[in-house]
């Protein structure tokens, strides 16, 4: 906006804004600096901000005890698997549906948004029975599945509103020459939708890797990612703040990461394309 | 135009997608309905049989019901009002001319990228505890007694959490509407000496009023099936003051293995759900149209 503002005002304006942002951010500022304490200093009272001994033993220690890596591989296998599998199953819909609309696709679009609203908690347990009886219970495929079937109506509903955005007359104009159905998709359609499919990787990633319903009641240790094991945290024994702290600073960087690169995407997938 | 073959072909890659939504909505959903009719109690499977509606009664009728229908209503709301008021103000206050916006923006929207376990557990130890935590050392700085959140207030500690995560997908989405409003209007009005607060009550907030529907009814539907932040935190206590109704269906099916009662207690929330459903289809689907 190119209003023009008095250096007093904006000065007053930066300074209200960032002391909001720091403290919406804290928290996790807070958990960052716990998890370079030691246990006993993450207790100490009055609390210690910066000037402690620094340590990165809390790190050190999770891995060691709780087999950190196990659960990160666990995270990455489910949120990467589940996102691929359903690119496979959502790109072929979503292109069928931008590019060769139908009479029913509005009406399907919507219907497909509809069972996102399930409640998860109404169908745990044919759900869990269903795992039993399949084998599938704590289990990386089977999570995998789920999670693909969770966030599928977004992949589809996020694609949808990109792959709406390249124009036709492209596509008729590769037609004329004479491009295949295969040629078309491959070499006309593929490189303008790739910003879209890198959006919606990147967001179904984030949401794939920080669902907590399932990959709770699902799991039990095999095929656990991050989310149970810091739920494990839950009961404690004895003095766990730090451990804690570094165990969660390492579950979110790479998420929180990703995130802050994908803000722009996040409104417009999260809403449907409602705002954009 | 498309020709037949390329019908032929789009049905073709669409249908994977439809049928595996459907088995996925269909198969869990018609189970939880036979259920809902059956004694099963996973403890006791022998005592099996067809009960017509016993669940539903036994569920509505327990004094549990009616407070975490209450639980799930204040929650909700209390969440809410929180995350679009406050996500109103901050996103005004990004949107001004200020240094660092990009910095700030970045800092407001970390929290939601934060899993729940991690959110619900650094509050619950780090912040709320009432003899280690920060704001027990904030209230005895300040010659308080420490007060115990989650056991004085678990609902109100849990809406404090669960707002927090919330924040920042409410801000971002009003910031985004916020800056797709034309400046000029805003300029014009402002010549014309409309001062800020009929400025905001007259020009933005009507432009705000979609994001801010889509924001209510995406985050009722999330807020309603909260529970690991409940199940980590409180586990629904100190009794059930902070039991809401998807807690309460989890507790009937993984801790009390009543899975006739859960699967009752399922479909009443599936209702529920589908109530707010409509609404927020009705606005999402507008948006198609345009």
């Amino acid at each position: 906006m190119a209003r023009a503002v008095s250096p007093q005002r904006k000065a007053a304006m930066t300074a209200l804004a960032w002391g909001v942002a720091l403290l919406i951010f804290f928290p996790i500022l807070w958990m960052v600096l716990t998890s370079f304490k030691t246990e006993a200093t993450a207790v100490a009272q009055p609390p210690q901000w910066l000037f402690f001994d620094w340590t990165v033993e809390n790190y050190v220690t999770v891995q060691a005890q709780r087999d950190y890596f196990g659960f990160f591989l666990n995270s990455v296998i489910i949120a990467v698997g589940s996102t691929a599998l359903g690119l496979l199953v959502a790109v072929p819909a979503a292109w069928s549906m931008a590019f060769v609309p139908g009479a029913r696709t509005r009406d399907l679009l919507m219907w497909m948004l509809s069972t996102k609203m399930m409640p998860a908690v109404a169908v745990l347990v044919p759900i869990y029975l269903i795992f039993v009886r399949l084998g599938l219970l704590d289990t990386r495929i089977g999570l995998v599945v789920v999670l693909m079937l969770i966030n599928l109506p977004i992949i589809v509903w996020m694609l949808y509103t990109y792959f709406r955005e390249i124009p036709a007359e492209i596509l008729e104009a590769a037609r004329m020459d004479g491009a295949t159905l295969r040629s078309e998709i491959l070499y006309v359609l593929t490189p303008m939708a790739v910003p879209g499919i890198a959006s919606t990787v990147l967001l179904n990633i984030i949401l794939a890797w920080n669902e907590a319903f399932w990959t709770i009641t699902l799991t039990t240790v095999d095929a656990a990612p991050l989310t149970k094991f810091i739920s494990s945290f839950s009961s404690p024994q004895g003095l766990f703040y730090a451990k804690l702290s570094a165990a969660s600073t390492m579950a979110i960087a790479p998420i929180l990461i990703m995130g802050w690169f994908s803000q722009k995407q996040l409104v417009r997938g999260l809403t449907f394309g409602a705002v954009k | 135009m498309s020709t037949q073959a390329s019908r032929r072909a789009a049905r073709w890659m669409l249908s994977p997608a439809v049928v595996l939504l459907l088995v996925w909505m269909i198969v869990p959903l018609a189970l939880t309905l036979w259920f809902s009719f059956q004694r099963y109690n996973l403890l006791a499977p022998e005592r099996a049989g067809f009960v017509w509606f016993r669940n539903y009664t036994t569920f509505l009728d327990s004094p549990a019901f009616w407070l975490a229908i209450l639980n799930t209503l204040i929650l909700v709301v209390g969440v809410l009002a929180i995350t679009v008021i406050g996500g109103i103000l901050i996103a005004l206050l990004i949107d001004q001319p200020i240094w660092g916006q990009g910095p700030v923006r970045i800092l407001v929207i970390a929290p939601f990228f934060v899993m729940p376990p991690v959110a619900a557990l650094i509050w619950k130890n780090m912040l709320m505890n009432p003899s280690n935590g920060l704001f027990a050392s904030a209230f005895r700085a300040l010659g308080l007694q420490p007060f115990d959140f989650l056991g004085e207030a678990p609902l109100f500690s849990i809406i404090l959490i669960v707002a927090w995560q919330w924040l920042p997908f409410a801000t971002l989405i009003l910031l985004t509407a916020l800056q797709s409003l034309s400046s000029e209007q805003l300029e014009a009005a402002e010549m014309d000496g409309a001062p800020a607060l009929r400025r905001f009550w007259h020009i933005m907030l009507p432009h705000l009023a979609r994001a801010i529907t889509v924001v209510v009814l995406i985050q009722t539907i999330f807020l309603l099936g909260i529970l690991v932040e409940i199940l980590v935190t409180t586990n629904g206590g100190p009794g059930s003051q902070s039991t809401t109704l998807t807690f309460l269906v989890y507790k009937e099916a993984i801790l009390d293995s009543d899975v006739g009662t859960a699967a009752a207690g399922g479909v009443v929330a599936v209702i529920l759900a589908n109530i707010v459903a409509v609404f927020l289809m009705r606005a999402i689907g507008k948006n198609l149209d345009a």
